[in-house]
């Protein structure tokens, strides 16, 4: 949070009896509107009614720049669709987290649930612990996951991560769960520790990096040798501003994998030698 | 036809006329390589055959030589820039040149070398020749391509920058007793225009022996010898030179703006100025049309340094 600017302070009374929806929270809708205007909108999910006065306490500030404290893993949604500003959570979140965001900067000091940044399309997520399973992929009936921005995964990533990833990056300095890039259609996923089984399942294009390899990886994906591209330099430039641990497997020669063969086999895995 | 002397410098005289230059199209590219060496051999027959729209299609040079540091990739580089007389062109030009020369060069990779709202097709023109292999990658606002080739990827960025508001035409007129000594004048003000930034001299080494003039007695030509600026026709025609010229060089400037264009004149005849009249030029003039084809006259005199 940056300090030019007192921000809109949300600080959780108590752990809710119900999950909350908290997408109506963000910049672009609160800029503007009343202590008490905020304070009346609802954000139940259950037929029990609950506003934002009921749940948390507010301090009004810069609605450009939201703080929620004390946050916990019940609260859904948060920075859904946001197109611009910052919204930064002390604590765990539930469900969704930045999905559809279009803009902005989403800050998660905490666990996010799953289908964090499902449908991102632009703007930066950061997540300091565990990102959940499907993080940046698509809700059910839904084609493709994520189309743009960044996410950052300070720990692990579950199950699935970047499925169906149209384009955008995701960063996990940890390690991620089995399928990793499932059905990536495009974009770029790196993990710096061993991911779970068959990494890149049925991936058309894209691009996954791991740092240390994968507990198995499928007999579909065939070996294409060790190079030194010149785009893993550029791409280690583009990283280096939000990752600094994973510039360093950029800046070596790494083992290129093409597949995934049961799929149109123009994705890639490049891992270790 | 003799323009009037107005001043002298270091006994270079300097005629009291302007140099009359047009709007053109223009867009830049860096091109870098594993070694300096390779990133200008690239560069070099990139911009082969471009020293004048009349016959080349466009007018290309590099601009400058990049440090690693300068470059997208950290490696050593050359920003080379392209003028056209139209988008259409420039396009052609620039995916055909590109596609031949840097492409094909050992170890290269070719990126955007101007910024601006309008863009021209790089990597989105070649990129097909990776025949279905080839592969887009976005890094934040920049888009890539990487076409699988030969030696590992070519590296291209997707688009570069065009610019509309570029100044093609800018020139100075070196004349000189001898040969020699215009080449020794036209040589100075070249490598003094190098430093320049933003613009480029597309002539052999920057200079031009065969400065032209519009329209010929021949229907097809659409440009022919500036006979007025020739020594050996002194006598025949309504000629230009004073009786004690006998060589004459030209140094053409193509510039991104009106301004570059102005600070590589005025580096070059600063240069020519400094070599004075005993080791250099005569007389320094500028070719014009009267000032009523193109809006951009940059006069001598408010050139001087």
């Amino acid at each position: 949070m940056t300090a030019r600017a007192r921000p809109l302070v949300l600080t959780l009374r108590a752990r809710p009896e119900q999950r909350l929806d908290l997408s109506p929270l963000v910049p672009d809708r609160l800029v503007g509107m009343t202590e008490a205007e905020i304070a009346a909108i609802e954000l139940q999910t259950t037929r029990t009614r609950v506003t934002v006065g009921d749940a948390f306490r507010l301090r009004m500030g810069n609605a450009e720049h939201i703080c929620i404290e004390q946050a916990c893993d019940r609260l859904d949604q948060i920075g859904q669709g946001m197109s611009d500003g910052e919204i930064f959570v002390d604590g765990d979140v539930g469900s969704q987290a930045g999905r559809l965001m279009t803009g902005g900067r989403l800050t998660i000091r905490g666990n996010a649930g799953p289908w964090a940044a499902s449908g991102l399309r632009a703007g930066i997520i950061e997540i300091t612990g565990n990102g959940g399973d499907h993080l940046g992929g698509p809700l059910a009936g839904e084609t493709v996951g994520m189309r743009g921005g960044v996410v950052i995964v300070r720990r692990n990533a579950g199950a699935r991560t970047g499925d169906r990833m149209r384009r955008g990056t995701i960063l996990v300095e940890g390690a991620a769960g089995p399928w990793a890039g499932s059905r990536m259609i495009a974009g770029t996923l790196i993990a710096r520790r061993q991911v779970g089984a068959l990494p890149g399942y049925l991936m058309r294009r894209g691009t996954l990096i791991l740092g240390d390899g994968a507990e198995e990886f499928s007999p579909t994906f065939v070996d294409c040798g060790t190079h030194e591209l010149l785009a893993l330099r550029l791409l280690a430039e583009f990283v280096n501003q939000y990752s600094k641990a994973l510039t360093t497997i950029l800046r070596r020669p790494l083992r290129r994998l093409a597949g995934d063969m049961a799929a149109t086999g123009k994705g890639e895995i490049f891992t270790r030698i | 036809m003799r323009a009037m002397r107005a001043v002298t410098v270091n006994g270079v005289r300097i005629d009291d006329t302007f140099a009359e230059a047009f709007p053109m199209r223009a867009t830049g590219v860096v091109i870098t390589a594993d070694s300096a060496q390779w990133a200008r051999q690239a560069a070099i027959t990139m911009t082969g055959f471009a020293t004048s729209v009349i016959g080349c299609g466009c007018e290309a040079a590099i601009d400058r030589a990049l440090s690693p540091k300068e470059t997208p990739d950290g490696r050593p580089g050359c920003r080379v820039l392209l003028f056209a007389v139209s988008t259409t062109e420039l396009q052609k030009q620039l995916t055909g040149r590109v596609g031949q020369c840097v492409l094909t060069s050992p170890g290269s990779a070719c990126y955007a070398g101007l910024n601006g709202t309008e863009t021209l097709k790089l990597g989105n023109a070649l990129r097909y020749f990776g025949d279905g292999w080839q592969i887009s990658k976005r890094f934040g606002e920049k888009h890539f391509w990487r076409i699988p080739v030969l030696d590992g990827e070519f590296l291209c960025e997707a688009t570069t920058g065009l610019t509309k508001t570029a100044v093609g035409g800018g020139n100075l007129l070196i004349m000189a007793a001898s040969a020699r000594r215009a080449l020794a004048a036209a040589e100075a003000a070249a490598r003094a225009i190098e430093k320049i930034p933003d613009v480029i001299t597309p002539f052999p080494g920057g200079i031009a022996r065969s400065g032209s003039k519009v329209g010929s007695k021949y229907k097809t030509l659409r440009a022919s010898t500036n006979d007025a600026y020739c020594p050996t026709l002194r006598g025949a025609v309504n000629s230009a030179l004073d009786d004690d010229v006998g060589s004459v060089l030209e140094i053409v400037i193509d510039g991104l703006t009106a301004a570059a264009v102005a600070a590589a004149m005025r580096a070059g005849l600063a240069a020519i100025a400094k070599l004075g009249a005993k080791r250099g030029a005569l007389r320094v003039g500028a070719g014009n049309y009267g000032g009523k084809l193109g809006p951009h006259h940059f006069r001598l005199k408010e050139l001087l340094p």
